[in-house]
């Protein structure tokens, strides 16, 4: 551990770990809002993105720093895309509800 | 000792914020939670030392991603109560897997170590003396340049992808008609007239009624009750039925 972080890396993981927990735990908790499962899976980038940096943190190494900024980007294009998918489902059909979603299903 | 407190707070108000985004009941609290959550998760990213991680996550999260749910969530008529039924008979296969997961989780955590040799194969050692911003500017725009534009290209097709998929033509629109004006002829356009000499230009008799303002009045496409007089007979335009 060459970095100069005051905290140690361990301290981070927990915080990550336990959000990681809560971020799975939305999902199954609010099965039927989308919106909310979408907050959930923000929350789990959350999570990936305090891991990356505080190892990236911890070893000195900027690499985590250029990768959390990719999962940044790719998670703003996918809260974009799909509140946009959510946007026009609803005005196609009157509801969110993830269970009325079987449009494709064979 | 103050970077622990903080950190600390941090990260206790954070871990709160995240609990009440998957439990409140109205999502639009569950958004301003989210919106919390992101701001002190940016607290632990300055006491990682990812200065510009912490304000892209609050400039591009907060100002830009957050205020799109918020959005979304107050435009959306849904009945959220009628949505939240149920969830008693999910709450238990949710713990299962939370405390599952966390098991695991707390498996790898009790039980891993660093290498003392990983420091020699660091891909971009932190160079001393920059700040956070010039050291990874440095590394983006040269080691990461491929992976960089692929970012960019990323965001350009949400961006197209989330046009294209709201975008909808209303019948009311004003689109411009380029057959239509390609097939304008001066002759049903322009009237030619020959008027008496020194007698002035009549007001009355001019095919288009004089308007008190008009410059004003032909730059401002959103106003639907003028329709700046440039087309005789409006015949294109629908009425505004909404």
């Amino acid at each position: 551990m060459v970095g100069t972080m005051p905290v140690g890396v361990g301290h981070f993981l927990v915080v990550s770990a336990i959000l990681l927990v809560l971020g799975v735990f939305g999902i199954f908790l609010n099965r039927k809002n989308i919106i909310i499962i979408m907050m959930s899976i923000e929350l789990i980038l959350l999570a990936v993105n305090l891991n990356l940096v505080a190892f990236s943190g911890a070893l000195g190494d900027l690499t985590g720093q250029v990768m959390a900024m990719f999962v940044l980007t790719v998670a703003a294009a996918e809260a974009a895309i799909g509140l946009a998918i959510v946007v026009v489902y609803f005005r196609n059909r009157g509801s969110i509800q993830v269970e009325d979603v079987n449009l494709m299903k064979g | 000792m103050a970077p622990t407190f903080f950190f600390y707070l941090f990260s206790v108000v954070l871990v709160l914020c995240a609990a009440m985004v998957v439990s409140s009941r109205n999502p639009v609290h569950s958004v301003l939670f989210l919106i919390g959550a992101f701001f002190n998760a940016a607290g632990l990213f300055l006491i990682a030392g990812a200065e510009f991680l912490a304000f892209i996550l609050v400039i591009v999260y907060v100002g830009a991603v957050a205020v799109l749910f918020l959005f979304v969530v107050m435009m959306l008529d849904v009945d959220f109560e009628q949505l939240r039924s149920g969830l008693q008979r999910y709450l238990p296969v949710g713990i299962a897997v939370g405390v599952l997961l966390l098991a695991e989780l707390v498996s790898v955590l009790v039980g891993w170590h660093v290498h003392p040799a990983a420091t020699a194969v660091r891909f971009a050692p932190a160079p001393a003396g920059v700040s956070n911003t010039v050291a990874l500017g440095e590394l983006v725009y040269t080691k990461y340049i491929l992976l960089f534009q692929a970012a960019g290209l990323v965001l350009l097709v949400a961006m197209i992808g989330a046009i294209v998929l709201t975008l909808r033509d209303r019948r009311s629109s004003r689109h411009q008609r380029i057959a239509v004006q390609n097939a304008r002829v001066p002759g049903e356009t322009v009237e030619l007239r020959t008027m008496a000499l020194g007698g002035g230009v009549p007001v009355a008799d001019i095919l288009r009624p004089r308007l008190t303002q008009p410059d004003a009045i032909d730059d401002d496409p959103l106003e639907p009750t003028h329709h700046g007089g440039h087309h005789p007979a409006d015949a294109h335009h629908a009425p505004e039925g909404r």
